[in-house]
């Protein structure tokens, strides 16, 4: 998978160093997974131990799911800042910038017509 | 040689001198560009979702319907399914066909195993009277977690054919790259998830 000519090229999404380090491979997996378990156990948990002020909780949470999607991309997807990931990067940076567009977009104007829309609680004119 | 003393990953020929990309690049890259624009649809069903999650019209709101414990053993099951679809990659790539198969099959039955608790929740809640139609909040709740749903069931079927292809023709180039392909929708189902159960599940009983 690694030969000389490879070096020239960009590498696949989701594709590894390349190699036969099988055990080296297995690390990079097992320690994902544990990243991953112990930010999912610490979502589940915050929730309702009390551990974090109430109204600071959907901002932990948040955080939290970040910090793990963040984990999947580079432990399970591969995603480097390597120049062989360029490629791959600028296209989920692409992604992310939709995404982002789509939700807050939404969630920003839909609120304001809803606000703006709310007969019973307008005083008469 | 010049130009570039760190060589940064890369060879001595200049871009413009090299062919086109191999294969196994073209197609895992269109792949991911697949990908990125299934989040961007994911993202419609998001953007639903917060906009209706207060519309309930007087049935159950989300930390009514909530049940935490479930959707921690959906998150474990999904998690370790991913884990189990690495291996299977590092299988490929040492062309082991017995741990491929072992990997692939682990990945499987806990796809499985989500996807019949995740059965187990939206028949429950149809049967307790608070199905899709039931308000536009649940609308949004089905459509966003059934959407996703959907992608699992899916990629249990490409999964299982990619098991009997490996059988049938082994690790040829096109196989190779399915299996490529397959892992990064594997591993971007997860993902989803995780954006899911932290905005429909944690955030709803916290929000």
């Amino acid at each position: 998978m690694s030969d000389q000519s490879d070096l020239d090229n960009d590498r696949a999404p989701g594709e590894d160093s390349g190699g036969v380090d099988i055990r080296g491979k297995m690390v990079t997996y097992i320690v994902g997974f544990l990243l991953a378990a112990v930010l999912s156990i610490a979502s589940f948990a915050v929730v309702h131990s009390g551990v974090i002020y109430g109204p600071g909780i959907p901002v932990a949470l948040i955080a939290l799911a970040i910090a793990q999607m963040g984990v999947h991309l580079v432990f399970f997807l591969h995603v480097t800042s390597g120049p062989d990931n360029t490629n791959n990067v600028l296209a989920l940076a692409f992604g992310v910038l939709i995404v982002g567009l789509v939700l807050i977009g939404s969630i920003w104007i839909m609120g304001h017509l809803d606000h703006n829309l709310m007969p019973a609680s307008m005083p008469a004119m | 040689m010049s130009g570039d003393p760190h060589k940064l990953g890369r060879g001595e020929i200049a871009p413009s001198e090299r062919g086109p990309a191999p294969k196994r690049v073209v197609v895992a890259y269109g792949f991911w560009i697949f990908l990125l624009t299934d989040f961007i649809m994911f993202a419609g069903f998001f953007a639903a979702y917060a906009v209706l999650a207060k519309a309930t019209a007087g049935g159950p709101a989300a930390r009514d319907i909530v049940e935490l414990p479930l959707v921690g053993g959906e998150t474990a099951l999904l998690l370790a399914s991913s884990f189990a679809c690495g291996m299977a990659g590092i299988a490929t790539a040492a062309k082991n066909r017995f741990w491929f198969q072992i990997a692939m099959a682990a990945t499987a039955l806990l796809g499985a195993g989500f996807l019949a608790l995740e059965a187990y929740e939206f028949l429950h809640l149809i049967g307790e009277g608070h199905g899709p139609q039931r308000s536009a909040f649940l609308s949004a709740f089905f459509a966003l977690v059934g959407c996703h749903g959907l992608h699992v069931t899916l990629g249990l079927v490409w999964l299982t054919t990619m098991m009997a292809q490996v059988q049938a023709k082994g690790f040829r180039d096109e196989i190779l790259r399915r299996i490529a392909c397959f892992s990064l929708f594997w591993h971007a189902l997860d993902i989803i998830w995780v954006a899911l159960f932290t905005t429909v599940y944690l955030l709803g009983v916290a929000g």
